[in-house]
């Protein structure tokens, strides 16, 4: 949908060759800038994934994956996740639409799905510390807190973040501006969610894995 | 827990007159500077045009002082390194202490790759890769200033761990566990750590802005193949930054957490693994060998294919070498450090990985000489850094080569032969590069050419102290002589170091005749006037526009249909005997509004960096959250352009009609 929309904008006869269309509209711009932005944020992750498959193994004579991670409390995690990326979607939609009410619902939603996801990690990482499975205990623990806290902390502020969208939304409408930054967003949104599929994999299915 | 964390009066270092006596001669300097400014009145003029300006050739002027700035003080740390080691043979202890040698060897690598490579290499980005795509700014103005100011808070950083406290003893790159806080409970490696990744989220901004510009923002009809090999690469140097600079951010927080919240990445107890440090720190470092290099490749492209009055030989074939290049700087990390234990096929591995990509290398040094040969070369002072660049890189690509091999690698590792060896592919390769651009760029920038006598001074100056400063690092490298030796016993050692330290001093000649060029040129500006925006009878679109360009660069976005366009346009030109017809339809043109938003963020991060390295938590928080507040501001202004009318552009543009040279 997106793409079509942006198809439009260009101009028909550059169709022909689009490399030679000259300055891109702004709005593909910032899109592109951000994906950019995106793709280096996944790359971070992906040392971080790396260390983590280094020091899986690291325990130290602590707890291990087996024994702290809880596969029904991660499955809701996922739910909740995947969901509110489902919500933000609509919120897309209803934005491309310039439709008021169902984009600030489809941003309720996402907000709440997204806090309740933080509120059970939060819970989860309160677990494992009052076991004693402390980032300090051992390599395992530290790269697992690292990993997991990191996506945590971007949900956080993905979360800030849709709250002042939202008020420059009630504050400003529909201005380009607005909607490029909301575009911005949902992209964030969405790319969170690929790396807690890799979180999830990587992490919490291989390791319970015997 | 005290108000100031772990600062207090012992932190200056009173007792040591070298570094009491540089600080105090640096205080005297910025005062008088400062004072200077102030007394003329040129503060206003400083904050509106240069301070919050978010024009990229402002931006880029603004890296490359910073730079040069900086270079004075990576070269001061280099040569006292030389002169400690020229007389601190057999019981002589020299001049330095072990704790300050450490310091310095620390503190002159980390300066010279990320403040000096690193900004010039940028800068020259930011000044012309805009003009030659023949648009009218980068993609993100504002976020560009950001980027400058973030760097710049980096080196404020380093620069204050001179006066306060104490610089990383690791090395440049701060291996642990010898940098793990058990080891180094000092406030040097914390200082390291907070000024590159402060400067390194600047880089990480500079890189996604480079490659949106290059990737959505060219002139009407400038498809990837009409693009100037410039611009080539720049795009593979921020792809590059883009996907390698994220890592060290990753590596960085890693052993801030084993610093500050007692987390084992990489500590020797509860399963830390240092080498993963080491594999990752090298991840990005190799990559950034090439963020560094491909740019200047770059640069002696345009100045080999404008000198020889030719286009480049081969241009297809630059291209793919340069992304060929890119692609595989991500292949050799490991030859770092063979030595780690790693199977004998993993070595052969990234051996074969490491002399595959002087392949790509060669093709580009034949191609410049292919392009020269035939051609009416003009000996101007760019030419003479880039013959120099080509004579002396292709002896440090083979000593690179030597080095692919394990087996060779195991007998030099960590000798000075490796110093040589990476002074000599990066001092030409990116220095003199970069030295080419500034002297090619420079009437560009300022609207009037640098004096050719003192550059060629200078020139030669760098180019012969340059080898005899690092040719006799090869041969006490094969005599066995470790790096970073604050002394030593081998008495056979010191001829060659006395030769290395004469070298030293005759590139400090070349630097003293780059100042005097700088001076002279300025003196002599009207001389050296270029009235006509192409003083050497360029190629391409930058050389289109007036010298110095407006703030909107061009009047009318230039059309573009072959490469080398602002050449084909020359010759078409010539060929009717007529000037065109100058295009009086102007539109008014929307530029990007002047921000404090870089300045006033980066001064937050400076509070905050500064903060961390000394524990003291509630000016950290303060730092953050004024940054924060400041970024929440900048996203709620509500202009962001200003319009320049159309009578001004017609105006500027009639005053300035770009006359087509012979």
């Amino acid at each position: 949908m997106n793409v079509a929309v942006e198809m439009d904008a260009v101009r028909r006869s550059a169709l022909l060759n689009l490399s030679e269309a000259g300055p891109a509209p702004k709005r593909v711009i910032a899109g592109f800038g951000f994906w950019t932005f995106l793709l280096s944020d996944i790359v971070m992750f992906s040392a971080l994934f790396a260390s983590y498959a280094v020091l899986a193994k690291a325990t130290a004579g602590g707890l291990t994956g087996v024994q702290l991670f809880d596969q029904r409390n991660v499955a809701m995690e996922t739910a909740l996740l995947l969901l509110s990326s489902y919500t933000c979607g609509m919120m897309s939609l209803a934005i491309n639409s310039r439709r008021y009410l169902a984009t600030f619902l489809g941003a309720v939603a996402t907000f709440l799905l997204g806090a309740a996801f933080l509120a059970l990690e939060l819970r989860e990482f309160q677990g494992m510390i009052a076991l004693g499975a402390t980032p300090q205990r051992s390599a395992f623990l530290s790269a697992f807190f690292t990993l997991v806290g990191s996506h945590g902390l971007h949900v956080t502020v993905g979360l800030a973040w849709l709250v002042l969208m939202m008020v420059q939304l009630s504050l400003r409408g529909f201005q380009d501006v607005v909607v490029r930054r909301l575009h911005c967003f949902s992209l964030f949104w969405h790319a969170l969610d690929i790396i807690w599929v890799l979180i999830f994999t990587i992490v919490y299915l291989m390791g319970v894995l015997p | 827990m005290t108000l100031l964390g772990k600062l207090d009066w012992s932190s200056i270092p009173f007792d040591q007159p070298i570094i009491m006596g540089t600080v105090g001669s640096v205080i005297v300097v910025i005062v008088s500077v400062l004072s200077w400014v102030t007394l003329k009145g040129y503060l206003p003029y400083l904050w509106r045009e240069w301070i919050t300006s978010v024009d990229h050739k402002r931006i880029g002027v603004m890296y490359i002082a910073l730079a040069l700035v900086m270079l004075l003080r990576g070269f001061a740390d280099g040569i006292m390194m030389r002169t400690q080691q020229a007389v601190a043979a057999g019981g002589a202890q020299g001049y330095l202490p072990p704790e300050h040698f450490d310091q310095i060897f620390s503190a002159h690598g980390t300066i010279m790759i990320f403040f000096v490579a690193m900004p010039l290499v940028i800068g020259l980005m930011n000044f012309a890769v805009p003009l030659q795509l023949g648009v009218r700014d980068v993609a993100f103005p504002t976020m560009n200033s950001i980027s400058f100011w973030l760097t710049a808070s980096g080196v404020l950083l380093t620069n204050v761990s001179l006066a306060v406290g104490e610089f990383a003893k690791t090395g440049w790159f701060a291996y642990p566990p010898l940098s793990e806080l058990q080891f180094s409970p000092g406030v040097g490696v914390d200082y390291y750590l907070w000024s590159l990744q402060i400067s390194g989220i600047g880089t990480l901004l500079s890189g996604v802005n480079f490659v949106t510009t290059i990737l959505k923002m060219r002139a009407p009809g400038m498809s990837y193949m009409r693009m100037p090999v410039f611009c080539w690469t720049a795009l593979a140097s921020n792809l590059l930054i883009v996907a390698a600079f994220p890592v060290l951010t990753a590596l960085f927080a890693m052993l801030l957490l084993d610093r500050y919240l007692g987390f084992h990445f990489f500590t020797v107890d509860a399963g830390g693994n240092a080498m993963m440090y080491v594999n990752l720190f090298w991840v990005w470092g190799h990559p950034e060998v090439y963020i560094l290099v491909l740019p200047a490749f770059g640069i002696f492209s345009e100045v080999t294919a404008t000198f020889s009055g030719k286009s480049l030989f081969g241009y297809r074939s630059m291209v793919l070498a340069t992304m060929a290049i890119c692609v595989l700087s991500y292949t050799v990390w490991l030859h770092h450090f063979f030595t780690m234990g790693a199977s004998a096929s993993v070595n052969a591995f990234f051996g074969i990985t490491s002399m595959i990509i002087g392949v790509p290398t060669g093709v580009k040094v034949f191609n410049w000489l292919f392009t020269m040969y035939g051609g009416r070369v003009r000996f101007t002072v760019p030419v003479l850094w880039t013959i120099g660049f080509m004579v002396s890189f292709v002896f440090g690509g083979l000593t690179g080569v030597l080095l692919a091999l394990p087996a060779v690698d195991w007998q030099v590792h960590n000798s000075v032969f490796l110093v040589a060896h990476f002074h000599h592919v990066i001092i030409p390769g990116v220095l003199f590069g970069c030295m080419a651009g500034y002297n090619y760029w420079f009437p560009k920038a300022f609207g009037f050419r640098l004096d050719e006598r003192w550059g060629k001074a200078a020139f030669w100056c760098w180019f012969l102290g340059f080898h005899l400063a690092f040719m006799p690092l090869y041969m006490t490298g094969l005599m066995g002589m470790p790096r970073r030796l604050q002394h030593y016993d081998v008495l056979s050692w010191q001829p060659w170091l006395l030769v290395a330290e004469v070298g030293a001093l005759v590139i400090l000649t070349g630097i003293i005749c780059q100042i005097v060029q700088i001076v002279v040129s300025i003196r002599h500006r009207e001389q050296l006037r270029d009235t006509t925006g192409d003083p050497w009878n360029g190629r391409t679109l930058e050389w289109s526009t007036a010298s110095p360009p407006p703030a909107w660069n061009f009047a009318v976005l230039p059309r573009v249909d072959e490469l080398d366009a602002f050449w084909a346009h020359k010759q078409r030109v010539l060929a009717k005997q007529e000037l065109p017809v100058r295009q009086h339809a102007y539109q008014p043109i929307e530029v990007p509004k002047n921000s404090p938003v870089g300045f006033v963020t980066a001064f937050f991060a400076v509070v905050s960096g500064f903060a961390l390295i000394w524990h003291i938590w509630w000016m950290a928080g303060f730092g953050v959250l004024g940054a924060a507040v400041t970024l929440l501001a900048f996203m709620f202004r509500t202009k962001d352009e200003v319009e320049i009318p159309a009578d001004e552009v017609g105006l500027f543009d009639r005053a300035h009609p770009v006359e087509v040279s012979p």
